[in-house]
């Protein structure tokens, strides 16, 4: 009975996570991990569609920011308990990506990046402008901090911590889910080969658009949990530069895996607030470790992991238990 | 009447360096098929060599413009030669990612250099003309015609050399240009500094017109995209008439529906155009 194995490290990070706000104390860190832990819902939204179904989309950082603001209008100018806020932030984000899924999905990779830009800066450009709903570059002001659900309150840091950790381990357990079924090797074919998979009878458009609507619903999620938590936002959590950080958390803990946006999502977001001398300039070290990363790890931190340990298992000799196996083997 | 032809000139001015900027993204897209997001981030370093050559050594405008051009030349070559080539086999969302890693890096790099805030450069050619009652300012009309002369420059260069042709070449098939004894590591680079120098004269045209700072890439990047979309990725005449059509409907709409929405058209044009047309107007047969 090995007791280093992947069930028992995973039980104890989540254990570790969850006695965090006991042993840590430090309210700091327990903001900044509750920030990272909400980018990392973003990211594994991102990663769905961009790592598993293989669209890579540059509109996120504006369904979070809708996810954002509409939590954030709904609760502040309507008056709507949190609970019903969330999850008519969720619709609406997913309502929106559905409509523009159904457009945007009809370009294919170079077109489907740049489409997704531009709607990206229309998002933007309609949060800023239209003052008349969104309070334009003054932003929104006074969101109510998530409501309690029965004798259970949201008041303390920790308690959103927990709050949002239980969010976490939700979507990652849903993405766990997906990409080990048939939907997920439905996604992953499309990104292999999207004519092939035609061939095969997927009918790729109405998956493309389900992987579209499923990740436009975690940005949106996220946004929506990051403006009770933060309880102000402001036009630009719907800007580029938001959405290259998420794509470079995405990036450097490796597209296309499970583990990867979290991994990176917390190693960047501690690095840089260590760095915070230097926050103005930290894409000069950022930026070219992108460019590295995607030449010579293009799969991420979590993706050099998984290629490492796959070399060192064919590098140990084959476990000899009799000679008769391997003569059938030869045989 | 007035208006209408003063909006008229503005667009032409507009148009001819939305064209400049989306003449290089579109020979760089035609030969490597890469959408080169850090384009704008030449455009900006362009701005500021420019700008820093006329005021820390005060040599006139059109050799800072020279050295610019050369400068930003050699940088995209560097980007071809170190990044580029390095991920021809790779998947197309890698030189995507790697094209914005290099924009984020330029950013930074320039608002570390140069600092964050707007600078305004001063042209030689301020003066005011008046033209049948109409006023144009010199810089503007400088734009036009230094536009066109670059177009006609680069048609030449394309079509009546052998180094140009090579570039044709390439576009038409890598595989083709490799058989018939064409350097395709050579091309490539040269097509990147062509790209980086077209990018360097545009926004030393534009920069005494509007402002030089770090951001000053990103509106005008992403509207070339919209332009070699509409033009059709790669094809040169569509990016020039694709850029004075961006010209023309920016400056009559901040006219004529809203000045707040402006930058909203061209993004409004694109997602109409590929909602129509997911290929893009012009879409050659190939897909």
């Amino acid at each position: 009975m090995k007791i280093l194995t992947k069930r028992n490290g995973i039980i104890a990070l989540i254990i570790l996570a969850f006695l965090f706000p006991i042993i840590g104390q430090n309210d700091y860190y327990l903001h900044m991990l509750t920030l990272s832990f909400i980018w990392a819902i973003a990211v594994y939204g991102i990663n769905l569609l961009s790592g598993y179904t293989g669209y890579l989309s540059l509109a996120h950082a504006g369904f979070f920011a809708i996810g954002a603001y509409s939590l954030g209008l709904l609760t502040v100018k309507s008056g709507m308990n949190f609970w019903l806020a969330l999850v008519g932030a969720c619709l609406i984000t997913c309502a929106i990506g559905f409509v523009i899924g159904l457009i945007a999905l009809r370009t294919k990779e170079h077109f489907f990046a740049i489409y997704t830009l531009c709607v990206g800066y229309i998002i933007y450009l309609v949060i800023d402008k239209w003052e008349g709903l969104t309070e334009g570059v003054r932003g929104l002001i006074g969101i109510p901090a998530p409501g309690n659900i029965g004798p259970i309150t949201f008041d303390t840091a920790a308690s959103q911590y927990y709050l949002v950790l239980v969010f976490l381990l939700a979507v990652i357990i849903v993405m766990y889910r997906i990409i080990h079924s048939l939907t997920g090797r439905t996604y992953m074919a499309i990104r292999n080969s999207e004519d092939l998979a035609q061939t095969i009878g997927i009918s790729t458009m109405k998956n493309k658009l389900t992987a579209f609507v499923l990740s436009t619903f975690f940005a949106g999620l996220a946004g929506a949990l990051y403006a009770s938590f933060i309880r102000f936002i402001g036009p630009d959590i719907g800007s580029t530069s938001i959405m290259f950080d998420l794509l470079m958390y995405l990036l450097v803990g490796g597209i296309g895996t499970l583990s990867g946006p979290l991994v990176g999502t917390l190693l960047l977001v501690i690095l840089s607030q260590n760095l915070q001398f230097l926050q103005e300039y930290r894409m000069l070290i950022f930026g070219p470790l992108l460019t590295l990363i995607i030449i010579f790890y293009p799969r991420g931190i979590a993706g050099a992991i998984f290629d490492w340990k796959i070399k060192r298992k064919d590098k140990k000799p084959p476990v000899l238990r009799n000679d008769v196996s391997i003569k059938v083997e030869e045989g | 009447m007035d208006i209408l032809i003063q909006q008229l000139f503005n667009g032409l001015t507009i148009g001819s360096v939305y064209s400049l900027v989306a003449l290089g993204l579109t020979l760089v897209y035609g030969i490597l098929h890469i959408p080169n997001f850090a384009h704008g981030a030449l455009y900006m370093l362009g701005g500021y060599i420019t700008l820093s050559m006329m005021t820390l050594y005060g040599v006139n405008y059109w050799f800072a413009m020279f050295v610019s051009v050369i400068v930003v030349g050699l940088m995209g070559v560097l980007l071809e030669r170190f990044v580029f080539r390095l991920l021809r086999e790779a998947p197309p969302l890698h030189d995507k990612i790697a094209a914005i890693g290099i924009l984020l890096f330029l950013e930074a790099f320039a608002q570390f250099v140069w600092g964050a805030d707007f600078h305004t450069m001063t042209s030689p050619y301020d003066q005011v003309v008046n033209i049948m009652g109409l006023t144009f300012t010199m810089q503007r009309l400088l734009i036009i015609v230094s536009a066109i002369v670059v177009m006609i420059l680069l048609y030449l260069f394309l079509k009546k050399t052998y180094t140009g042709s090579t570039i044709i070449a390439m576009s038409q098939s890598r595989e083709g240009a490799s058989l018939v004894g064409i350097n395709i590591n050579k091309v490539a680079m040269l097509t990147f500094m062509i790209s980086g120098g077209l990018a360097a004269i545009a926004s030393s045209l534009a920069s005494p017109i509007n402002l030089v700072f770090p951001g000053m890439g990103h509106l005008v990047i992403l509207k070339a995209f919209v332009i070699i979309i509409l033009g059709g990725m790669g094809s040169i005449p569509g990016a020039i008439v694709g850029g004075y059509i961006l010209g023309f409907s920016e400056s009559l709409g901040a006219t004529y529906i809203s000045n707040d929405y402006k930058d909203i058209i061209a993004f409004v044009l694109l997602v109409v155009i590929l909602t129509v047309k997911p290929t893009g107007l012009f879409a050659k047969g190939e897909r």
